[in-house]
């Protein structure tokens, strides 16, 4: 899911920039109104879990691998606008400091696993939660909502690198940047995120909840107020 | 630091020591990068060619720590499951700092508003 550098067009590298600075200052700026000095240690050690639970790669065996981001459970405990700054503090530094993901493709990479995949998640979980208290479908909402969240998340880059071969060909009309077209990167993202990485982001989503419901279920952002 | 708070980053520092599972696995099931994410050598192998624009952009940035490996390309399988140890708890560090400090300047920033 982190897209190098190289495999996408300036075309496509800049707006998806433009994209995410439009979230940054606007979460910043909900952070700043809503920010207490209590929550820090939380964003703290959710950004740190998201980098970690992003080490574990899970094979498919004999073909590729891929990994859970986290981006979900973090939308759902502290909220979606406080996952978009965790989550690409997290994407910033592997791309700096680890070479995971491009320095170019920064924008597009916060854009789809600190902003698609937050939304998405939170807003699949408040929609399949409801106004339910009943405990199996709240941890039936947290597994759809990594699953699902992961999957969009999944297509998103799919969809930036199958849309390259038609934005930049060579005289030849080889392809300039990632070479395979929306036919091939749609199917391959799709199945193997349904099919593994997503359920085990679902899993881990629906375990953590779990375990701070049972904890410190008072902090739980999606279970206060309304539909935010 | 609260004990639950206390809980929660001794799960962390756990998650780090146990992270070398994820390049033991996809090594034992015999897995290769991650869709779309190959080096430009991989490229070459599946296409036959690499790219003109994506060789251009491909080697704009050095990390210090590529790969999560502190080894070099050659290191030993040991070598590089102690890397992606130092890895995790580096990146506990680095993103936990930058957390703080932008947290830090929110709030000054805030309490200006306030004064203000």
């Amino acid at each position: 899911m982190h897209i190098p550098d190289g495999y996408l067009s300036p075309q496509t590298y800049v707006p998806l920039y433009a994209a995410s600075f439009v979230f940054w200052a606007i979460a910043l700026r909900k952070l700043k109104k809503e920010l207490s000095v209590k929550h820090v240690p939380y964003i703290a050690m959710a950004a740190a879990f998201s980098f970690l639970i992003q080490m574990f790669n899970i094979p498919i065996p004999g073909g590729t691998t891929g990994h859970a981001v986290g981006a979900g459970i973090i939308a759902i405990l502290l909220g979606p606008w406080t996952a978009v700054i965790a989550v690409s503090v997290v994407l910033i530094i592997q791309a700096m400091v680890f070479g995971d993901g491009g320095i170019t493709a920064i924008g597009a990479n916060c854009f789809n696993m600190a902003v698609v995949m937050p939304f998405v998640s939170y807003w699949i979980f408040k929609a399949v939660k409801g106004s339910s208290e009943n405990k199996k479908r709240i941890y039936f909402a947290a597994f759809l909502s990594g699953y699902i969240g992961l999957t969009v998340s999944a297509l998103a880059v799919a969809f930036q690198l199958g849309i390259q071969p038609l934005i930049a060909a060579a005289p030849d009309g080889s392809p300039l940047y990632a070479p395979y077209p929306l036919s091939v990167a749609v199917p391959v993202m799709a199945l193997e995120h349904l099919l593994l990485f997503g359920i085990i982001e679902g899993v881990v989503t629906a375990m953590l909840l779990k375990y701070f419901v049972k904890h410190e279920s008072d902090m739980v952002y999606a279970f206060q107020g309304g539909a935010r | 630091m609260t004990r639950f708070q206390k809980k929660l980053w001794i799960g962390l520092i756990i998650m780090a020591i146990l992270s070398p599972i994820g390049i033991i696995l996809p090594e034992k099931f015999n897995a290769g990068d991650a869709w779309g994410e190959w080096g430009t050598d991989t490229i070459e192998k599946l296409l036959g060619y690499v790219p003109e624009g994506l060789k251009r952009l491909s080697d704009i940035w050095k990390a210090p720590i590529p790969d999560y490996n502190l080894g070099g390309e050659n290191a030993s399988f040991g070598v590089q499951a102690v890397s992606y140890v130092i890895s995790g708890i580096l990146g506990i560090a680095f993103v936990g700092g930058a957390v703080y400090l932008i947290s830090r300047l929110l709030i000054r920033a805030k309490g200006k508003e306030h004064r203000a």
